[in-house]
């Protein structure tokens, strides 16, 4: 693996200021992440991670602490960071063509032709198997085709850095395992570094190469971090036998159980 | 509306018409009498199913309304026969209908004009009234809607001025611009501004931040993100804000010509009243009752052109 720092989260913290006074989401959190690495985080609602999501895509300003990527400090968004949202956040008056040459015109806006940006656009829905219907307005199509959309017109602006917020949360069973599955594919394809948080067990297990376990806020820090030594390409079935996967999934479990008293839900 | 009433009551009859001999007509051939749900020799596969679909939708559609109308012809016969013989009987306002829309685009001088003329002035000083209060009412409303300083400021003299009947302002137009014609669409203009600012406010604020976050994530700047994101998430509040102002537009300029004479619906009414033609009068709340419907659906059609669905 790389030695270089790719992604930095350096003593991060963060406070929001409410109408009763400052609440303090994150405290200290401190992370390095490699180039291409897989890391997902996991833990009770109201964790903080999705703050964490935002602060590493310029969304939300940082309290304290720094964030950086390939040595440059996170001031604000950009398509380096590209965010793939819990619920697709599409533009529903746009086609699912024209939604991801939204991205793909401001980014590559000087470097490419014309020509260039609509084959780009179009190789990025074959890549989620979305080509059948970019001349779809996303009120037209399903949940799950909406989450692939958002994830060719994330990966279109070719990120250092993929963030997913809860990808699959709302999707069901099924359309959710292909929709990992199409994502495992193309991180062996393309090699990006991924954060995508989580809450389901099964999927930081099978997706991760590391799993980053949460406190429960206020104050929420890194409790815990798991690494998932299963060699890739990986097989859901196969995986169901497999010891270093069973024990990273029995370490999320016990982590998520001792820690499920704080939030009476 | 009796134009309306009788093409309507003249309809129904004819629908019913079409009903029975679709049933009559197979029983009188030389094929056995069908079976219950069996289509019967000599239609089309499709036809009676068809047919009587198309009847079973269209029949209730026209019977039910035309014998409301109906109704309030007899009512109006009643009305006029026992308690008030002023009001014109519908057979005459029926002959005055006739004479109306025999020529409605005559001209005999600047103050003598077919209905067609009178309703098409009315429209253009509906219509420019209504287009300076979208081009106002539009920055207004993205200011208000982006800006809480700017909220503050004005949001209390919007309140104020809002509930006024824009005919209050008729004075001040006349004072204003010296001229009738310009003052009846700067009442407009105070008819339609008002939705159009209020609408275009909160459709700005109701543009969900996840939209929002995916401009910022591709570093759109000010302009770009009004453009692709703020102006067309907001586009169905901002018709919605439209097509309440045309509607209530369309109502005060009858009031306003009223006031200001000169050519336009409204002052033709003021007009056959001083002439003691009431049943012009009733032609014109009838014109008017359409042209309205007509403006609404022209909106709507928009409306629709404007509905991305839920998704």
């Amino acid at each position: 693996m790389d030695t270089q720092e790719h992604l930095r989260i350096s003593k991060v913290g963060k406070i929001f200021k409410t109408s009763s006074g400052q609440y303090e989401a994150l405290r200290d959190v401190d992370l390095s992440i490699d180039k291409g690495e897989f890391v997902s985080i996991i833990g009770h609602s109201g964790c903080g991670k999705s703050t964490l999501l935002n602060l590493v895509a310029g969304l939300e300003p940082i309290s304290y602490g720094a964030i950086s990527l390939d040595g440059q400090i996170i001031k604000g968004p950009g398509p380096d960071r590209a965010v793939v949202f819990q619920n697709h956040s599409l533009l529903p008056w746009l086609t699912v063509y024209e939604n991801v040459r939204l991205a793909v015109d401001k980014v590559f806006a000087g470097t490419r032709t014309d020509g260039q940006r609509h084959d780009w656009v179009m190789a990025n829905l074959e890549l989620v198997n979305m080509e059948h219907a970019a001349h779809k307005r996303p009120a037209e199509i399903s949940g799950g085709m909406k989450q692939r959309v958002g994830i060719a017109r994330a990966l279109s602006m070719e990120p250092k850095v993929l963030l997913m917020d809860e990808p699959f949360g709302a999707l069901d069973a099924l359309t959710r395992g292909h929709l990992q599955d199409s994502v495992m594919e193309i991180h062996a394809r393309l090699g990006n570094t991924v954060i995508m948080i989580t809450h389901d067990v099964d999927e930081a297990a099978l997706l991760s190469d590391r799993i980053i376990m949460m406190s429960n806020g206020p104050a929420a820090g890194i409790g815990q971090i798991s690494t998932v030594n299963v060699p890739r390409p990986r097989h859901r079935v196969e995986l169901v036998e497999d010891p270093d996967y069973l024990s990273a999934r029995a370490a999320v479990l016990r982590f998520l159980h001792e820690h499920r008293s704080e939030v009476a839900a | 509306m009796t134009d309306a009433a009788l093409r309507l009551v003249s309809d129904a009859p004819t629908a019913e018409d079409e009903l029975k001999a679709g049933s009559a007509e197979p029983a009188g051939g030389q094929a056995p009498p069908p079976e219950f749900g069996e289509v019967p020799k000599g239609w089309p596969d499709s036809g009676p199913a068809w047919l009587r679909d198309f009847l079973a939708m269209a029949v209730p559609a026209i019977v039910l309304p035309a014998v409301t109308f109906l109704l309030v012809l007899v009512a109006w016969s009643m009305v006029q026969a026992s308690l008030v013989p002023e009001l014109p009987t519908v057979q005459e306002t029926w002959a005055k209908a006739v004479e109306v829309f025999s020529d409605p685009f005559y001209v005999y001088g600047p103050n003598d004009m077919g209905v067609a003329w009178q309703v098409m002035y009315s429209l253009a000083r509906v219509l420019s009234g209504f287009a300076l209060a979208v081009l106002v009412g539009l920055p207004v409303g993205f200011l208000i809607g982006t800006s809480r300083v700017f909220e503050t400021a004005w949001m209390p003299l919007i309140q104020i001025l809002r509930p006024v009947s824009p005919l209050a302002w008729l004075p001040i137009g006349l004072l204003l611009f010296k001229s009738v014609d310009p003052s009846a669409v700067f009442v407009i203009f105070i008819t339609s501004i008002w939705p159009i600012i209020l609408n275009t406010a909160v459709g700005v604020r109701a543009v969900p931040s996840d939209y929002t976050n995916v401009a910022r994530v591709l570093n759109f700047n000010r302009s770009e993100m009004v453009r692709k994101i703020y102006i067309p998430a907001t586009m169905p509040y901002i018709l919605t804000g439209m097509q309440l102002s045309l509607g209530t537009a369309w109502m005060v300029i009858v009031a306003a010509e009223m006031l200001t004479g000169g050519i336009g619906i409204g002052f033709y009414i003021w007009d056959e009243w001083n002439n003691l033609s009431v049943p012009s009068i009733i032609v014109a709340i009838g014109i008017i009752g359409i042209v309205g419907i007509a403006l609404e659906a022209l909106m709507k059609l928009v409306q629709r052109r404007f509905d991305y669905g839920n998704a």
